[in-house]
Formats: C-alpha cells, sequence, structure tokens
C-alpha cells in the first residue's frame, strides 16, 4: 500500500506524525495520528513531596502550565483535606481566567483564523497569522498582542511567572494583591471583554456569513458523533475552575454526572503500540476501537465538549452568544468538529466576563488567603477545565504527604482517540483515487485535528504560522515515487 | 552586517521556552529585523530536510531548548550542530537536564511499566507497549527509541552559550538577541546570566540566624521581608545561580534552582546541603538526624533542574 507521511506536524504539545494509506486504487484506506513522545512524569514525581507538585507538573506543559499548576493545587487541597480560604479560591479563579484569555486568544487568532479568514486552500504564503492582520486590519492586530500581554501579566503578577506560576499551596495561595492591583485588573477585565465581543463579530462577519464555510463547518467530512465530557456548575452552566463532571452521550442525554474525585469509576485508557500517547474511553460503554457512535467510549473534551455537556454560560453576553450558536447549528448537541472554533471564542468572552466579576469583587484583595493544613495526607483528586480540555491530577501519599502514586489524565490525550477518527474522516472524505492530492486538500486534513487546539500552536501568535510539511508517497515496497514538501514560502 | 539565519528547535521540552521568546512581544520585531529564521517547528515552514539541505555552518545561531531522551532528538541535536555555527542551549532542560532529567531516577522499563500497566486508569491486560516498529494492517509505522537516560544538550554536542532559567526571563533573552544584533559576543562557554549565587542580589534580609527546625512550604505562612533558609524554609539560592529577576522570590515562594549552580560549584546539590548544614544548628549526631530526616526530599529539591549534569547524573542502573 501507499503511504502518505505528515512528518513532524508541529502544532501539538509533543511531536505529532500523521500516516496516511492508500490502497492501490488511490482511496484511503486508514490514517493514523501518532504521538512520538513520552517524559515519564507519573514515575518521576514518586517520591516527591506532594505540595512541589503545583511547581513541577506545570513543565508537562509550557503552554498551558497555568491549568496544570491550579489542578495539581486542588489536588493537593484535597490531599490534605484543607479548605482554602474564600478569597484564596476566588483570587485563584481570577488567575486562572486571566489563563483562560490568553491560551483562547493565541489558539483562535494565530492558529484557526488563517484556516476560515486567509481560507483553507489558499495560497499557505498567506495563510498565516500576518496574513489574517492583512485582512482584518493593523489595529486589531495590535489588540490581540496587548490582550494576550495584559492575560500574561497578570498571571505573572499573582503567579510571579506567566509561564511555570508557583502561587499554589495546598489551602491556598502565596500572595495576595493590593488595592491598586486589583483597580488595575478592572481596567484589563474591560478590555478582555470588549475583545471577547470583537472576536465573535470576526467569526461572524468573516466565517459565518461565508456560505462555503458555514458548509465546511456543518458538512459531513468533519462531522463526528460522539460522547462529551465537561465541567459544569450547580446550574449545569459551563465552569474552568470548579465543579462537577458531567458526560452526555451522542444524542444529547446525560450519560452520568460525577464527582472529580469518581473518576476511576468513568475512564479507562486503552494502549496502542504505535503511539506513546494513551487513548482514554469511556469505562461504562467500553473501548471498540477507534470509532464513532452510541455504542463506542470514545469521547470528546475542550471548547464544544464544555457547551455540549452544559445547560448554558453563567455571564450574559457568552449566554446570548451560545444561544446563537445552537440556533445557527440546528440544536443540542452539536457534532461538527470545526464548531470547536466557534465555541472557542464563546468560551473567550465567558472567560472575560468571569474575569471581570472577580476583579470587581473586593474580596480578592483580602489578605486572609492561606490555611495550614493540619489533617494527615493521604489521597486527592484535582480537576479543572483546562484550554484543551478536562484535566486530572490524582495523588496518592504515605502519612508524611511523600508521593506514592500519581495518575495524571491530560485533556488533549482524552481527544487522542477522536482526532484519530477526524484525521481518517477528513483524509477519506478529501483524498480520493484519481485526485491529486494537493498541498491545499492536505491543509484541510490538517484542519481536522488543529479544531482541537493542539498546544503548541500557541507559540504561532506572531509569526508566520503554517505546518511545515512533507509528504512521500511510496509504493508498497517502500520505495520513494513522489514527494511533496512545503516551505516557509508556502510553495510545494 | 549581513542578515543572521536563525533556527530556533524544542527537543524533550514543555513548549514555555517557545512561549518565552513570543513574551518578549515587541523584541520579536527586532528578532526578525536581524534575522532570517530558517527552522522554527512551532511557527513556521521548515523541515528537516530543508535544514539537511544547507552547508555545514550554514545556521549563524541555534536557540536550541528541551533535554534530549530519544533517538529522534539525539538525530536532530546532531544534524544542527553540524550546521550552526553557534549553538545557545536555551532554557533549563537544555542547559542541565531540567525536571524531565528527574527521570533519571528511573529507567524506560519503569516508566514504561508506570505509564501503560500501572497507572489507575491502564486497561491493559494484554502488557501492550508502543514499540519502535508496529506492523498495523496497511503497512507499518515507527515510533523513535526511548531512551534510559535524559541527557542535557551538551551532553550529546557541543555548545558555545548557556541561557539558563525555566523558562529563561525575557530581559536575558533580549540580551541574548542584542549581543547577536551587535556581533559583541561573550567568551565561548559563557552562561548569559549573573556569575554569583541568587542570594546576592536577593532582597529579603538576613539577620544570620541559624535554624533548629525545617518546615515544608505548606506548614508556615513566611514573612515576606525575611530569608526563607532563616525561617527555615529550603531555598536553593545559596546554590543558584542568580539573573531570573528573584521571580519566585517575589511571589512569596522559595528558589527551586531553574538557573543551575553559579560560576564555580561543580555540583549544585552538593553545595545547597554544604548551605544548609552551615545555617541548621546541630550539636550532637541526634540533630543531625533531624535534620536529616526533616529534609523530605533531597534529590527532588536539591538537583530539580540539574539531575543530567550533577555529579550524580542518575540512579545506578
Amino acid at each position: 500500500m501507499k503511504k502518505v507521511t505528515i512528518d513532524p506536524i508541529t502544532r501539538l504539545e509533543g511531536h505529532g506524525k500523521i500516516e496516511i494509506f492508500l490502497d492501490e486504487a488511490g482511496n484511503v484506506a486508514n490514517a493514523y495520528l501518532q504521538v512520538p513522545e513520552l517524559r515519564g512524569f507519573e514515575k518521576f514525581c514518586q517520591g516527591r513531596p506532594v505540595e512541589e507538585m503545583p511547581r513541577i507538573t506545570t513543565r508537562i506543559c509550557g503552554v498551558c502550565p497555568s491549568a496544570h499548576h491550579m489542578a495539581s493545587t486542588k489536588a493537593t487541597d484535597a490531599v490534605y483535606h484543607v479548605d482554602p480560604p474564600l478569597a484564596a479560591k476566588k483570587l485563584r479563579e481570577l488567575f486562572y481566567c486571566a489563563h483562560m484569555v490568553h491560551s483562547h486568544i493565541v489558539h483562535f487568532y494565530a492558529l484557526a483564523a488563517p484556516d476560515f479568514i486567509i481560507g483553507p486552500q489558499a495560497d499557505p504564503a498567506e495563510r498565516n497569522i500576518l496574513g489574517v492582520i492583512a485582512k482584518v486590519g493593523k489595529d486589531i492586530g495590535l489588540e490581540v498582542i496587548r490582550n494576550r500581554a495584559y492575560a500574561q501579566d497578570i498571571q505573572a503578577l499573582i503567579g510571579g511567572r506567566a509561564t511555570h506560576a508557583v502561587c499554589g499551596l495546598p489551602g491556598g495561595m502565596s500572595r495576595g494583591i493590593s488595592e491598586d492591583e486589583r483597580r488595575d485588573f478592572v481596567e484589563k477585565g474591560r478590555s478582555f471583554v470588549e475583545f471577547g465581543k470583537l472576536g465573535l463579530k470576526l467569526f461572524n462577519d468573516l466565517v459565518l456569513s461565508n456560505k462555503e464555510y458555514l458548509g465546511l463547518i456543518t458538512g459531513d467530512v468533519y462531522f463526528m458523533k460522539s460522547y462529551y465530557m465537561g465541567m459544569v456548575d450547580s446550574n449545569n452552566r459551563v465552569n474552568f475552575y470548579d465543579g462537577d463532571i458531567r458526560v452526555i452521550d451522542p444524542e444529547g442525554k446525560e450519560f452520568a454526572r460525577f464527582k472529580p474525585a469518581e473518576y476511576l469509576d468513568h475512564i479507562l485508557e486503552h494502549t496502542e503500540p504505535w503511539s506513546y500517547l494513551t487513548f482514554p474511553f469511556l469505562k461504562k460503554v467500553g473501548w471498540k476501537g477507534l470509532v464513532e457512535g452510541m455504542d463506542s467510549g470514545v469521547y470528546r473534551v475542550n471548547s464544544l465538549a464544555r457547551l455540549n455537556v452544559a445547560d448554558g454560560m453563567a455571564t450574559p453576553l457568552a449566554q446570548e452568544e451560545y444561544e446563537r450558536f445552537y440556533r445557527t447549528l440546528g440544536g443540542k448537541p452539536v457534532h461538527a468538529t470545526l464548531a470547536f472554533h466557534w465555541a472557542r471564542l464563546i468560551e473567550l468572552l465567558y472567560a472575560a466576563e468571569r474575569f471581570s466579576e472577580l476583579a470587581q469583587d473586593k474580596e480578592v484583595t483580602n489578605p486572609n488567603i492561606r490555611t495550614i493544613p493540619t489533617a494527615t495526607p493521604d489521597e486527592g483528586v484535582g480537576v479543572v477545565e483546562a484550554p484543551r480540555g478536562t484535566l486530572f491530577h490524582h495523588y496518592q501519599t504515605d502519612e508524611n504527604g511523600i508521593i506514592t502514586k500519581l495518575n495524571l489524565i491530560v485533556a488533549t490525550v482524552q481527544n487522542n482517540p477522536a482526532m484519530n477518527i477526524s484525521v481518517k474522516k477528513a483524509a477519506q472524505g478529501l483524498i480520493k483515487a484519481g485526485k491529486v492530492v494537493s498541498e491545499g486538500l492536505l491543509n484541510m486534513v490538517e484542519m481536522a485535528f488543529r479544531a482541537y487546539d493542539p498546544c503548541l500552536g500557541c507559540a504561532t501568535h506572531c509569526l508566520p504560522g503554517q505546518m511545515p510539511l512533507e509528504v512521500t508517497i511510496r509504493d508498497y515496497k517502500g520505495n520513494e515515487i513522489q514527494r511533496l514538501s512545503r516551505g516557509l514560502s508556502g510553495r510545494i | 552586517m549581513p542578515r543572521l539565519k536563525l533556527a530556533l528547535y524544542w527537543s524533550a521540552s514543555c513548549g514555555g521556552c517557545d512561549v518565552a521568546v513570543l513574551d518578549t512581544n515587541e523584541k520579536i520585531l527586532d528578532i526578525a529585523e536581524i534575522a532570517d529564521i530558517v527552522l522554527w517547528p512551532v511557527a513556521m515552514d521548515f523541515k528537516y530536510h530543508h535544514v539537511e539541505a544547507m552547508a555545514d555552518g550554514g545556521i549563524d545561531v541555534c536557540l536550541f531548548n528541551g533535554a534530549v531522551r530519544n533517538s529522534e532528538q539525539e538525530r536532530i541535536a546532531k544534524l544542527l550542530r553540524a550546521k550552526s555555527k553557534i549553538m545557545v542551549a536555551f532554557g533549563a532542560c537544555a542547559c542541565f537536564g531540567g525536571i524531565p532529567g528527574l527521570a533519571n531516577l528511573t529507567n524506560r522499563a519503569e516508566i514504561f511499566e508506570q505509564s501503560y500497566i500501572e497507572a489507575l486508569t491502564n486497561d491493559n491486560s494484554g502488557r501492550i507497549f508502543p514499540q519502535t516498529r508496529t506492523e498495523v494492517a496497511e503497512g507499518e509505522l515507527e515510533l523513535p527509541e526511548f531512551w534510559d537516560t535524559v541527557l542535557a544538550l551538551g551532553q550529546v554536542v557541543d555548545v558555545e552559550y548557556f541561557l539558563p532559567g525555566c523558562p529563561p526571563p525575557v530581559d536575558l533573552i533580549s540580551k541574548v538577541v542584542d549581543a547577536l544584533a551587535t556581533g559583541q559576543l561573550p567568551p565561548v562557554g559563557s552562561v548569559i546570566a549573573s556569575d554569583k549565587p541568587l542570594c546576592d542580589e536577593c532582597e529579603r534580609k538576613k539577620e544570620d540566624k541559624r535554624i533548629t527546625k525545617i518546615y515544608r512550604p505548606h506548614q508556615i505562612i513566611p514573612d515576606t521581608e525575611r530569608c526563607f533558609l532563616e525561617q527555615g524554609i529550603i531555598c536553593v539560592g545559596p546554590a543558584t545561580r542568580g539573573g531570573c529577576g528573584q521571580r519566585c522570590i517575589k511571589a512569596n515562594m522559595p528558589c527551586r534552582g531553574c538557573f543551575g549552580p553559579p560560576t564555580g560549584v561543580v555540583d549544585q546539590g552538593a553545595k545547597m546541603l554544604s548551605a544548609l548544614a552551615s545555617i541548621y544548628d546541630v550539636k550532637d549526631e541526634a540533630e543531625v538526624k533531624r535534620m536529616v530526616e526533616e529534609i523530605v526530599d533531597p534529590v527532588g529539591t536539591f538537583y530539580r533542574f540539574g539531575l543530567s549534569t550533577s555529579l550524580l547524573r542518575r540512579k545506578r542502573m
């Protein structure tokens, strides 16, 4: 069989590679998304003191370190059975909303927007963030940079550093904020909300108003029926920092609702020999292979999943957009993989509104932000919604608080089965016998996993951001018969 | 002056170093002014075969972040070394192995067992492990070989400069860019940071007080003005190079050593142990024993970022 290799793909947190196998006629027989990386945190964290986990596990991902910092900090609270003061919880959520703003800005504007605002099969030389700025105007480009910088500055102020924050401890936070700092946050919050509204207006004007793009979003190539998982508050609204985990089935019915500490009843991980990444699935449905539908335990996390499992958004402007989203796409649940992007923009507005609410709450300046733990440490689970989906940290310790066992279920890993299915489906829908495998088509295969927000793409926010791409077509004996590559110029 | 050819690469790392480059904000434009970026897999469209096609020495500067822990990373490190006139170990992982280097306390077999068998959510009674080659129905799939030992960049290839930090702070990244822009490069082997320990620039009050008990960070609310060590909290400042801007200390958390040892210190952990011993008030053997017991994780605290390049290097296999 002919093999089409896309290597390296780089907008994943970790290196990735796609192998597409073509049958004799030239149709896609199968496609694999391989992840060739493993660092072994779950092993080398054993023997470390649990209170150091928030400062070690951030290094799992330098693009969403604050998600690991918060999940880890919450897990240490649970290990020590300590309830942090209200001000500490609010300060953590404030910090975390700023992180969501940073991450969602970068993903939409640098990674996703080029495919829509410039066009999925447009000249790849223009299909990047610079092309986006040229099209939407430099003023908007500067707003992107300014608001992301604000979000980084806020994290650095509360957490010590924008990347790899150090503020979280079992029982609270290491440093409080002053009244002057709070007032500055209120100003920045206003800017975030305006910027969040702008993103949805741009999406409306440039994507949804374009029939071709709307057709792509709602069409078959990027459609996938699956279960969804996400965190909700007590009113079943989206929450990033705290709540219960809710799962819905492909028809939209509630399949499970559980406390973070009960996750072992609901999730298992399958292993394949061709990837270092595991394949999580719903325990009560079971692993049926890389297939979609009601009988397959494959589920999805991240923005679209969060909106699908929730009954609404907790802030007014985001709620309006939530209603418009489902009105436009034909009701719940939405299975259109490209709708992850739209959902992400609605969440950006929610994060901005929620940040503003918390910044206006004077409680965040209350200096009482630490409770010293007194109970004997044993075991705890901490969960947040990372930008890329539900993130579980589970620690077991000895009576001295030293880690004996650690289990991490990371957002992107949970989408690993779904990304494989989406890539295969897009490849099968786009690459056909007798049709030239063009760069544009391959970009559209890439769009299938780009919707899931591959982590390192965050870094592309101010430089030409395209997938370095190399495609080798071989005959069944492995002899190279055709080689396509795309350089910086974007030319093949 | 001709435009520089610049490569940025990430290896066994988290992506935080790449974000740090972007956090220079407007400085990025300065970089674009002086340099053509010829490789930056996270942001740009060049591939390995473009680099392979270049003449040896065809790249002026390579900023390499991440440790080296598998066969593909070694191949790319050697390729970039051959093509680059100047190789910069960018960030703690490339300089000293970083936090991924803590995996040297274990080995491949143990990591695989934990990741694919023992983790609480594993469903793997067939004991399936990732393989370098796998036959699937349609053909063969390959993965790089995962090593037992995590290495720093300098343990794989020669390195001209070291920029420490996890991630390096923006002002030091700017310093490197300015040095490249003006061509005023420091002597080969330089570390782009202070030569002195962090304590020398720390603004906290020191009273030469001796301690009788070690507290873990969650056990005490520290005074924001006083030296952490003198409050009984382990702070790796005495054994760590300065230049970080005291980011953690200003957030009222002690140093964990991401800048590596200062100039003249061979082993960061040994230096820290000696600093602790000199401040801990011990009169007899029982008190020494108590002190040792109070240091709950010496290797993970004193060698958090530097195990790969320390005298210990790794657990005996």
